[in-house]
Formats: C-alpha cells, sequence, structure tokens
C-alpha cells in the first residue's frame, strides 16, 4: 500500500513482563487479546447471517447464528487462557561470533494442568527472516524454544523483548504478551581472515621467550583425535595401519609460550585488530598452542584448553 | 509460512465440512448442480492426495463461466433463491479447487457457513438442525487445524476441541435464541414460493382429486383439544363446499352471489382445540364441523368455511372452537336451495331415472336419503383406492356398471342422485379422523385422512351431515383409511404399518417434530413476547427483552469465563496434596499450622495436643520431612503417609 499512516508504535506503551531470574509467569495484566482480521470478518459474516434470519423470519437461522457467536466468544476465552499463566524460564544462551545468529533458548512451561497449543514466540521488533519459533507445550509439560537473533556487533547483545502470541483454536483472536527476560548473549568479535600467520616471533619482553614453533619439536605422545585438530598433527602413519585416528601431542616445555599482544598486532584500527586478535587465539587454540593474551591494561597468563579461549574471546568481546 | 499448498489433514476437515453442508442442499440442487459439485470435491481431493497440479486460471475461468451460464440457463436468472444458492455453492467449489494459503481455508470455512444457512430457506426441520451441527462442528474443527501453524493436530484433539468449543457456545446460544428480540415482519420483501405446488385439498373436486391426495403421507395439520377430544365419527374437518356440478367437476359457490349467511344453533358448549397447520399456499383453514369461533385474521363463508386472510405459506397455529352438535341454516334462504338443486339434466339419464323412481314412489327425503345409503351398502359397492376410469356418463357409470370408488365417488354419486330427487344437497370436502398421538396428547392429520362427505338439506333440521362411504365402509370413519381398504401397500407407510414398536417410533418422533415446531420454527415476537411475559408476570415490552438478555448474557458470560478461565490451580506434588490433608484435619482440631512453624515444631506440638494419634502424627512429620529435604523419591513412603493421614480420624 503506497498510502500507509505512519502510526507511532502504540505497543510500546503495552506492560511488558519484567523478569530476570525467577520464572516468568504471565498474570492476566500481562495478556492482551484483539480479534484477528478473520475475527473481524467472522462478525461481519454473523451480522449479515442475522440480518437475513431477520428478514426471512428463519428461527432456526437465529439458533446456528447464535451457536455460531457463542463458539466464538468461546474461542475468546480459550484463546486467552492459552497463553495465561504461562511460565518462561531462560535457558542456555551460548556465545556466538560477530556476523552470526545469537540463539536464546527459553523453556516455555505449563504449570495448569492445560496443553497449550501453537504458541508462538519471536523478538520484538521481529528480524524478517527469522519466523516465530512455534510450539505445543502438553499439560504440566515444558517445551523448548530457540529464539535467533543477529549479532553484529562485539560485545553484549541484549535481547529486545518477547513477544509471545497464539491465534489456536480458531484463528479469530490475537493473544499476546511481552516479556523481557533480561537475557544478553556474548558476541565474539569476528574473527578476521586468515591472512596472517601466528605471530611466530618470540615475544621480547615476555619472562621466558617463547619460540611459537618450538612446541612443535618436543613429541610427548599420543591421544585420539579431536575435530578441529590440526591435519599437521595427525598421526598419519598410524592412520594409515588403521589404528585409528591420532593426534600428535608437543610440549611446549613452558618455554614456546605465543603472547598475543596488542601493541604488537598489525592492523588500522582497533577493531582490526581485535578481529585479527581473536582469529590468532582461535588458530592457537586449534593448534594446542599455549599462548597468553595482553591487552592495554589487562593480562591473561598463557593456558591452552577451551576455557581459555572463552576467557580470552570474551575478554576481546568486552574490550 | 508461504506454503503453495494446504496441509491435507485441514483440507480434509474443510472438505467434511463442505460436503455436509452440500449434504443439505442436495434435496433442491438441480441434478448437475449436484453432480458438479461432487465432481470438483472429488478432482481437489486426488489431486491434493496424488499431488497434481492445482488447475490454473485457464481451466477454472472457463468452468466459472460455465457454472454462471447453466444456473442462468436453469432458473433464468441469477437472483432467485434457488439460483443465488446454487451459484454460491458452485463459486465455493471453484475458490475450493484454487485455495492455497490459510487465509484461503479461512474464506472457505466461512462460506461453507453462510452457505449452511442458506439450506433453512428450504426446510427447518429437525433433520437439518442436526445436519448443521454437523456441519458446523466439521468446520470448527477445520479452523483449529488451520489456526495451528504446525498442523501437527491429530484428528482427536481437534474433535475434541471443536466439540468443547461448540458445548460451551450451547448456553450462550440458547440465553440468545429465548431473549433476542424477533422482529414482526421482513426487512425486505421475500421472494415468495407461491408457485410451488403442495399437497392439500383443492378448491374443486373431480375423481382422483382426494384418492391422489391419500397416498401422501405428509401431515397436513395437527390438532390438540382443551378437554378430551371427540369420537373419531364426529372429527369432521370442514373445508371447501362444492355446490355447482358441471357432470365432471365440482367446484364452490360464487362468492358473488351475495347469499345470507347461514344461521348456526347449538345448545351444547363449544369444543375448542388449537390447531398447528402445515402450509398449504391455499387459503381453507380446517375447522371441525360446525365452526363457532374464528381463528384471527379470517372469515367465513356464506357456507360455513373458514378461510385465512392471506394463503397459508409458512406453518401456523390457531385456536378455535366448533358446535359438535348443530342444526344450519334451518331458516335457509330458498335461492340457497335452488341452487342446491342444479344438475346437467342432459348426462347421467340412468341416475336421474333412479332418483325420479324415488321421488316419484313419493317418498320424504328422509326415506329417499335411506334408500340411497342402502343401495350403497347393501349392492356390491366396493371402496377402493384404485377406481376404474369413468366413462362420458361418469355417475351412470359408477352407480350402474363399475360400482368401485372412493370417498369423493360416493359423495358426489351421492349428492347427484339427491339433487335428483329434489332433495337439496352439496359436496363437502375436508379431512376425516386423524390419529392420536399418546406422547403429545394431540392428533395427527396426515393428507391421507382427506375426505368427502355430503350435506343434505332437511326442513326443520337445516343442512345434515350425510356420509355416504360409511355405508360402504363403515371402518373407514371408525377406524382410519389403513381398515377400509383393501390395497393396503398403496397407502403412506405410516398409515398401514402395523407394528406397534414402529408406530411408537414415529409417533414419538411426530411429538419431537410438534415440540420442534412450537419451540423452535414458531418461535416469533408473539410468543417471546407471551413466555417471557408469563414468567415475569406482567406485560413486557421488546425493550424488556433487550435488557433481559443482556443480563442474561452477561450472566452465562461471567459464569463461562468464570469456569475456563479459572484453569486447575498449580499442580501440587502428591506428597504436598497429603501434608495439606494433614494440615486439614489438624485444623479441624484446631491445632492450626502458624506461618513461623516449621513442619517439626509443628508435628510436636500436634503431637502434644493428640496424644492418642501421636504416634502417627510423628511418622506423617518424619515422612514428609524426609521426603521433602531429604530430596528421595520414595513411592513407598508417599503410600504410607497416606495411609497414615487417612488413619487420623
Amino acid at each position: 500500500m503506497a498510502i500507509a499512516l505512519k502510526l507511532p508504535d502504540w505497543t510500546k506503551w503495552l506492560r511488558v513482563l519484567q523478569a530476570g531470574h525467577v520464572p516468568a509467569v504471565l498474570s492476566a495484566r500481562h495478556i492482551y487479546i484483539l480479534p484477528t482480521r478473520s475475527g473481524w470478518f467472522f462478525a461481519l459474516l454473523l451480522l449479515l447471517m442475522l440480518a437475513g434470519a431477520i428478514n426471512y423470519n428463519l428461527s432456526l437461522g437465529f439458533a446456528l447464528i447464535f451457536l455460531l457467536a457463542g463458539i466464538g466468544n468461546m474461542a475468546m476465552l480459550h484463546a486467552w487462557r492459552n497463553l495465561a499463566h504461562l511460565q518462561m524460564i531462560s535457558s542456555r544462551i551460548d556465545p556466538v561470533f560477530a556476523g552470526k545468529d545469537a540463539v536464546f533458548e527459553i523453556a516455555l512451561a505449563d504449570r495448569r494442568q492445560l496443553p497449550r497449543y501453537a504458541i508462538a514466540a519471536n523478538f520484538e521488533p521481529a528480524a524478517a527472516e527469522n519466523p516465530p519459533a512455534c510450539v505445543d507445550i502438553g499439560a504440566n509439560g515444558q517445551t523448548l524454544i530457540r529464539l535467533h537473533l543477529p549479532a553484529p556487533r562485539r560485545g553484549w547483545l541484549k535481547a529486545p523483548r518477547i513477544k509471545l502470541h497464539t491465534e489456536f483454536p480458531l484463528g479469530l483472536f490475537h493473544v499476546w504478551a511481552y516479556v523481557d527476560l533480561e537475557q544478553r548473549c556474548l558476541v565474539y568479535p569476528r574473527p578476521a581472515e586468515k591472512h596472517l600467520q601466528l605471530p611466530a616471533v618470540p615475544d621480547q619482553q615476555a619472562q621466558g621467550h617463547a619460540d611459537s614453533g618450538s612446541g612443535d619439536d618436543d613429541f610427548s605422545g599420543h591421544r585420539s583425535y579431536q575435530a578441529g585438530d590440526s591435519p599437521k598433527r595427525v598421526d598419519w602413519k598410524a592412520s594409515a595401519r588403521e589404528q585409528g585416528m591420532f593426534t600428535k601431542q608437543f610440549t611446549a616445555a613452558g618455554k614456546s609460550v605465543l603472547w598475543l599482544d596488542w601493541s604488537l598486532t598489525p592492523g588500522n584500527d582497533e577493531e582490526q585488530r581485535i578481529r585479527q586478535l581473536a582469529r590468532w587465539a582461535i588458530d592457537a587454540d586449534a593448534a594446542q598452542q599455549p599462548y597468553g593474551l595482553r591487552l592495554p591494561g589487562i593480562t591473561y597468563p598463557p593456558d591452552t584448553g577451551k576455557p581459555h579461549l572463552h576467557h580470552s574471546l570474551q575478554a576481546l568481546a568486552l574490550f | 509460512m508461504a506454503e503453495n499448498i494446504p496441509r491435507m489433514t485441514d483440507l480434509r476437515w474443510l472438505l467434511l465440512g463442505i460436503s455436509l453442508v452440500m449434504l443439505l442442499h442436495i434435496a433442491h440442487f438441480s441434478l448437475w448442480v449436484t453432480v458438479f459439485v461432487a465432481t470438483l470435491a472429488l478432482w481437489r481431493y486426488l489431486s491434493q492426495h496424488y499431488h497434481w497440479r492445482p488447475p490454473g486460471t485457464l481451466v477454472l475461468l472457463p468452468l466459472t463461466v460455465l457454472a454462471a451460464l447453466g444456473i442462468l440457463l436453469t432458473h433464468r436468472g441469477l437472483f432467485g433463491r434457488d439460483a443465488s444458492v446454487e451459484l454460491l455453492a458452485l463459486m465455493l467449489m471453484l475458490k475450493l479447487m484454487e485455495a492455497k494459503s490459510s487465509r484461503d481455508l479461512t474464506v472457505l470455512v466461512f462460506g461453507a457457513l453462510f452457505l449452511s444457512i442458506t439450506a433453512l430457506l428450504f426446510t427447518q426441520s429437525m433433520l437439518y438442525a442436526a445436519g448443521i451441527l454437523a456441519s458446523t462442528f466439521a468446520l470448527t474443527a477445520t479452523l483449529t487445524g488451520i489456526s495451528h501453524p504446525n498442523g501437527i493436530l491429530d484428528w482427536r484433539t481437534q474433535s475434541r476441541i471443536a466439540g468443547k468449543l461448540l458445548l460451551q457456545g450451547l448456553p450462550l446460544m440458547l440465553a440468545l435464541f429465548f431473549l433476542f428480540p424477533r422482529g414482526p415482519g421482513p426487512l425486505w420483501s421475500i421472494p415468495q414460493a407461491s408457485g410451488q405446488a403442495l399437497s392439500g385439498l383443492s378448491d374443486t373436486m373431480e375423481p382422483g382429486t382426494i384418492s391422489d391426495l391419500t397416498l401422501s403421507g405428509e401431515i397436513a395439520f395437527r390438532v390438540e383439544f382443551e378437554d378430551a377430544p371427540p369420537p373419531p365419527n364426529l372429527l369432521y374437518w370442514r373445508g371447501p363446499v362444492l355446490w355447482h356440478y358441471d357432470g365432471r367437476s365440482w367446484t364452490m359457490a360464487s362468492q358473488r352471489l351475495f347469499l345470507p349467511y347461514e344461521s348456526v344453533r347449538s345448545d351444547q358448549p363449544v369444543t375448542k382445540y388449537t390447531v398447528t397447520m402445515e402450509p398449504s399456499n391455499r387459503r381453507s383453514l380446517l375447522l371441525l364441523d360446525m365452526p363457532a369461533e374464528l381463528p384471527p385474521e379470517s372469515s367465513l363463508t356464506r357456507d360455513m368455511q373458514v378461510l385465512a386472510n392471506q394463503p397459508v405459506r409458512a406453518r401456523i397455529r390457531y385456536d378455535a372452537a366448533s358446535h359438535l352438535d348443530y342444526r344450519l341454516a334451518a331458516d335457509v334462504h330458498p335461492r340457497v336451495l335452488e341452487l342446491n338443486l342444479q344438475i346437467p339434466d342432459i348426462d347421467n339419464p340412468k341416475s336421474r331415472a333412479l332418483a325420479q323412481s324415488w321421488r316419484d314412489a313419493g317418498q320424504t327425503p328422509q326415506a329417499i336419503i335411506e334408500t340411497a345409503l342402502r343401495m350403497f351398502r347393501e349392492q356390491a359397492f366396493v371402496y377402493t383406492l384404485q377406481p376404474p376410469l369413468l366413462g362420458e356418463q361418469a355417475m351412470d357409470d359408477f352407480l350402474f356398471n363399475t360400482r368401485r370408488g372412493f370417498c369423493e365417488h360416493y359423495a358426489s354419486s351421492f349428492v347427484f342422485l339427491m339433487r335428483a330427487a329434489g332433495v337439496p344437497a352439496r359436496v363437502v370436502t375436508g379431512y376425516q379422523g386423524g390419529e392420536l398421538n399418546p406422547v403429545g396428547n394431540y392428533l395427527i392429520v396426515r393428507q391421507s385422512d382427506a375426505h368427502a362427505w355430503a350435506e343434505v338439506w332437511l326442513d326443520e333440521r337445516g343442512w345434515v351431515r350425510v356420509d355416504p362411504t360409511s355405508a360402504v365402509s363403515p371402518s373407514r370413519i371408525e377406524s382410519g383409511i389403513a381398515d377400509a381398504v383393501s390395497e393396503r401397500d398403496l397407502l403412506p407407510f405410516l398409515a398401514r404399518t402395523n407394528s406397534p414398536w414402529l408406530k411408537n417410533a414415529f409417533l414419538n418422533l411426530d411429538a419431537l417434530d410438534n415440540a420442534w415446531n412450537h419451540w423452535v420454527l414458531e418461535y416469533d415476537q408473539k410468543r417471546q413476547l407471551e413466555l417471557f411475559s408469563d414468567m415475569a408476570g406482567r406485560k413486557l415490552s421488546w425493550q424488556d427483552l433487550v435488557t433481559g438478555m443482556m443480563l442474561a448474557v452477561a450472566a452465562v458470560g461471567l459464569l463461562l469465563s468464570y469456569f475456563i478461565l479459572r484453569g486447575k490451580p498449580a499442580n501440587l506434588d502428591v506428597l504436598q496434596r497429603s501434608y495439606d490433608r494433614f494440615l486439614r484435619k489438624m485444623k479441624r482440631r484446631g491445632i492450626i499450622r502458624q506461618a513461623h512453624e516449621g513442619p517439626l515444631d509443628f508435628g510436636r506440638r500436634a503431637a502434644a495436643a493428640l496424644p492418642h494419634n501421636a504416634s502417627e502424627i510423628g511418622s506423617i512429620t518424619e515422612i514428609y520431612n524426609r521426603l521433602r529435604y531429604g530430596n528421595k523419591d520414595d513411592a513407598g513412603s508417599i503410600n504410607t503417609l497416606e495411609q497414615l493421614v487417612k488413619s487420623i480420624r
């Protein structure tokens, strides 16, 4: 429609259930209901039929119209009840890299011994490419939904309010409620493209000089292959003997520590450097290379493993 | 959800709903429309089932034009009742062929609902009500499927939800149905279905008019008597009175004769009754011989027929009263007698000669009647539903040749003979008898009870009813037509069945139908105001009804809202329920747990207060404490706890 009157978004004045930690329960105060377009059309249809029944004196016609009116009203009550007293509990929220979708996992639960049908949920304002998640919840049951939200920038991504809505059972009424679970998702910086190798130069200022390559020298044993292990470290000979996939492990012997240093990272601007550091942290982790992170004001001592990687990426995300 | 084809489950429900609606219409659809609709429904189903490409505009557009053209040719227009209903049905089916989105399906559901109400323009019987209920159910279930974007509901859930909505919608429907103020008349003029031929008595009588009617089991009218119903031999329902005979057919006296009204004298109290008459498209109202009090909006003719001001196009209900014992027109105008002696004097020489011979023998009118009736009784006359065709000289042929006839033959030949013998006589048509329905205690009069008899004018006594059929076949009058004729299989099924069970079933059904008519179909402004004025004990206006309706709807709505929205309380686990029961039992004994009191403290206090239950209370407290706070799931202990709680008296 070319002529669209730009109305202010009236829904922003509606009540939002603010729930930080406790399970959020939609009370009657939070639930809104309006007829859908079909609902208005249904009402119009009944009026039309009523005019006919009056005119042709169709007593049974009156009965049918009033039955339909009764059904419509009951549908309104059922639609309202379908959403009322629903419980929401914020579940897992895994960090994501910028540019991907953040996934918020939310548990919807019924505690009123009522099966709930076709409960849809989406963030408001909704992203066009993400259709609302739509689930059923059994009586006293619980269902997980996953809401996607684009995460364009590093840092904390605050989830907007969630719109829970349903038109069940007849599609004549739209029932909805807003909930703000005060969720946030950590967004890691988007890693830079793989143009630069890991910094090979040992850090001059560090207490022991570390050689990023020297860790490759001292073979210490095998462990079973894990996804993400560098192909360079796979024991291909063992693999060829059909003994299984093994990854060769090398000790860095404490001295070969890689320092990822903000001041030594190439890049024109801050974001570029952070992205490069993120890339290196990931690469170092994949290579099982112990690494430390040095940012202006903060220093993370060298370590390996996933928790260390997450700490490093979090530091970069929030820097 | 931009799916291109509707889901199969939704389509199945929709097709079921639409088919049920079409079934309501099948009785009055043209054959080709029925075939068209069925074909499209089948096509739609198969094309979904086998994933055929849906027909495009190239197929649908010509079909639409063809359908409209067909209607145009069948009905010579698109806007009559039949034409527009058929058009609506065809358009609905064509829309179904191209339905894709769930919005399309919703539109189809609404269209089908609208089509279902149009069926009531034709009939509003109970069967139709049941059919509409079924289709409404299916269409409601369709909507539940459509409003579920994932479409994973199974049909049982859909049926359950639809059924629940239907049942919960009923109270609101009843409140609105009885209290919604009904209008006094139409908002705009109704296209009359006046050309429609309805079976019923006609204003003329030829051989065959009544015996044809006898083959119909349709109900003509129902009668509730205020007191006990009169015996069958007095149940003569007076219809058209026929004066004029042209050698073939009997017709009514011209209204332009301006004859004086005939007088009725009676010293007996009147018999009061209420008649519910089916539409006949004729003005004649049926009252017992002899009408005493007229229904509203009707008038009396000079020969005591009751005519409504308008033809009876819908079922009507009227109160009336009659004299069963009467003296009619003892002081008749001579011109009337003259008119009732008229017969064509060239035909039927033998009959005229026979009558002349009675007259020449110097018999009194009374004796002539007796002679004629004796002739019918003693000679080989047969009462039959299948009389042979009569020749040119109809009376001669019947009286001297075939001698097989139905009531119209006997009435007409008897009147002919009387007139030829110089006794003024006329034919009266109407209904005779009826079947008493013990279930509703009312009389059912069917078309098969149609009858014709004679009235003869005698000095001092006036018009006297003589039924020549009773001379031939007394059982026709005493126990109805089924016992009187031998060709029983020709009679409508209900008139001839002997099975008492079947008969009872039909009588019950008819009582139900009567109640249906009374409470549903004839529930109009008048009855509505009467009903609620009776209940309120004062005269109500329609404004009062509106107030009442709003109050009733609000009350019903609040009650339903309470029960539906209340929901069930949050689910407590078994353990908590048992412990709560224990707390309630203690409370009844005056031991109330304080808010600050933990279960252990409370248990100790309760045990001290009720020493003879101390051990049970101790165990209950111990188990509850262990299960609640020890975080152990132990079904056995819960059972023990329940037993213990129960054991405390």
